[in-house]
């Protein structure tokens, strides 16, 4: 058959380039795979339930993450409660009221800067800001980092999913009577319900993990203490500080703690597709 | 300008367009229109695509006001009132002039909720009274006899045309004067646009209609007066047999036979 040859060179070039996408696919999941591999194997031996029970020991004796856990739920929920309110209702302004405005497309840029913006130089702004003047550490200026790092992150997730809202729904409000406000509250939030609590969840495990801007800011105890206005130990500070140090113990706890960070964070990712693509199915 | 048959005895103008101009931003799309709605009548309003037809359904309830750059000049006299007053309420305005769009737009919640949402707008009821309303809706759009079993289930759960059906009894549960379609049957099959049609027909009693449709065979069925429209200009209005049958415009007679458009 005339061609023949063409198409065969063709076909074999075809191939080549699915071999190559696939073998990178591959390649990028490996890592991951590897990496809980890793933790799971090194961190499973320091599991037990002193871990969740016992406070974190001084060198050389036994104890558990207890006061870390507990001061990371409360960092994260507090960060968490501040920071996603103002996400969601500047990502509410760029999506219903300033489309096409010069102040929308100022904080958009602006936002997404913050939004790759290194969470140490976060940590260090907190720092100057709310550390050095109130002269220590504390778990308030911990949360507030985390806040600033949740604001960009709800911001973008709350425009895309608006966005996402078709308009037709928007007028069939409006052609009722409702005001702007109402046809946001009761019509947009609602067909964008589930992409939006995707976004805050995603914030979330975003935030559990961040370790550089919770050093300048709530630092670390060796205690527990829910004061706010105390430093507050965090787990990935913890893990920080313990996986640094010479002492075995030390280190074994490390383990742990980032095979339960890592594994709360992976259990909220995918908590949060499920249910961006339970959305979707609809 | 063109002749208005034919004439009834109970014809009353629910509104009056006088000298209505439309533009989006620099661009003028609706070029001096003049036309009345007749009260409980059936207008349609037809024309090729982009002649003007569905922007000039959207200055009734001033529906273009969401969307920045868009204005009108003229007068749209709503019993009287003109409507294009910028000191008119925009959403008393909208619950007088009710509006069916081209895709079924049901809200995300409940079919009991889809309804009960607009009329708890307007008015404080008593669950049982509201249930009444809800019911007296969807009877009226046709759609309680498939719906009453699953009243908690979600708007968007139903067909398309159901969907449609269910955003008539939206619109007609708030009770407007007007109701405005914009071409409601065109995403729907041969059978619900027939089971909307003949709800049209009834709604006509209660209510004044205008219809957007590009299915001529839908204007003559549904409508008592009809508009052709061209390029932004108000072409030939007048009744539709007489649009239909003896158009006094070569452009409506080239339309209607297919010769363009």
């Amino acid at each position: 058959m005339r061609g023949m040859k063409i198409y065969e060179a063709r076909r074999a070039r075809d191939k080549f380039a699915m071999v190559l996408y696939c073998g990178a696919a591959v390649l990028g999941i490996v890592w991951l795979l590897f990496i809980l591999f890793a933790l799971v194997r090194s961190g499973v031996g320091g599991l037990s339930l002193t871990v969740f029970t016992q406070n974190t020991p001084p060198p050389g004796s036994a104890g558990g993450l207890l006061n870390a856990i507990v001061g990371s739920l409360i960092m994260t929920a507090v960060g968490v409660a501040i920071g996603a309110p103002i996400g969601l209702l500047a990502g509410t302004y760029l999506a219903e009221y300033g489309r096409g405005s010069v102040l929308a497309s100022t904080v958009r840029f602006i936002n997404d800067i913050l939004l790759s913006a290194p969470s140490i130089v976060i940590g260090l702004f907190v720092y100057e800001i709310m550390v050095a003047p109130m002269g220590h550490f504390s778990g308030i200026s911990g949360a507030i980092a985390l806040a600033i790092i949740v604001i960009p992150v709800v911001l973008r997730t709350t425009e895309d999913m608006l966005l996402l809202v078709p308009g037709a729904l928007r007028e069939a409000g409006t052609a009722l009577g409702m005001t702007r406000a109402l046809v946001i509250n009761k019509v947009a939030y609602r067909a964008a319900k589930a992409g939006l609590v995707t976004g805050m969840l995603l914030a979330v495990a975003r935030v559990s993990g961040e370790t550089a801007p919770l050093l300048f800011t709530a630092l670390n105890n060796q205690f527990f203490d829910a004061n706010l206005n105390e430093p507050m130990p965090s787990l990935p500070v913890v893990i920080y500080q313990f996986a640094l140090s010479p002492y075995k113990d030390w280190q074994k706890l490390a383990w742990a703690g980032a095979l339960l960070i890592t594994f709360a964070v992976l259990a909220l990712s995918i908590f949060a597709r499920v249910l961006g693509s339970r959305k979707a199915a609809q | 300008m063109n002749s208005m048959t034919p004439v009834g005895i109970d014809l009353r103008a629910k509104i009056s367009v006088k000298n209505l101009k439309f533009f989006y931003g620099q661009n003028q799309v609706l070029k001096n229109i003049n036309m009345p709605l007749f009260a409980n009548k059936v207008t349609a309003l037809i024309g090729p695509s982009g002649c003007g037809k569905s922007t000039f359904l959207r200055v009734l309830n001033r529906m273009y006001d969401l969307y920045p750059r868009q204005h009108a000049e003229g007068e749209v006299l709503l019993d009287g009132e003109n409507i294009l007053d910028p000191k008119q309420d925009l959403n008393l305005l909208r619950a007088r002039v009710g509006m069916v769009f081209q895709k079924p737009t049901p809200f995300p919640m409940s079919i009991y909720e889809n309804i009960a949402f607009g009329i708890r707008l307007y008015e404080k009821l008593p669950k049982s009274e509201l249930d009444g309303r809800v019911e007296t809706a969807l009877k009226g759009a046709a759609l309680w006899d498939e719906v009453k079993q699953k009243l908690n289930a979600s708007g968007l759960s139903l067909s398309g045309g159901q969907q449609q059906r269910l955003c008539i009894a939206r619109t007609v549960a708030i009770k407007p004067e007007v109701i405005l379609f914009d071409e409601p049957c065109s995403a729907l099959d041969p059978i619900s646009t027939a089971k909307v049609e003949e709800l049209i027909d009834e709604l006509k009693n209660s209510y004044t209609i205008a219809i957007v449709t590009h299915n001529m065979q839908q204007a003559a069925r549904v409508s008592e007066f009809a508009a052709f429209m061209y390029l932004g200009e108000l072409v030939e209005f007048s009744g539709t047999s007489q649009l239909f049958t003896s158009p006094e415009q070569k452009q409506t007679l080239n339309y209607i036979t297919g010769r363009f458009g």
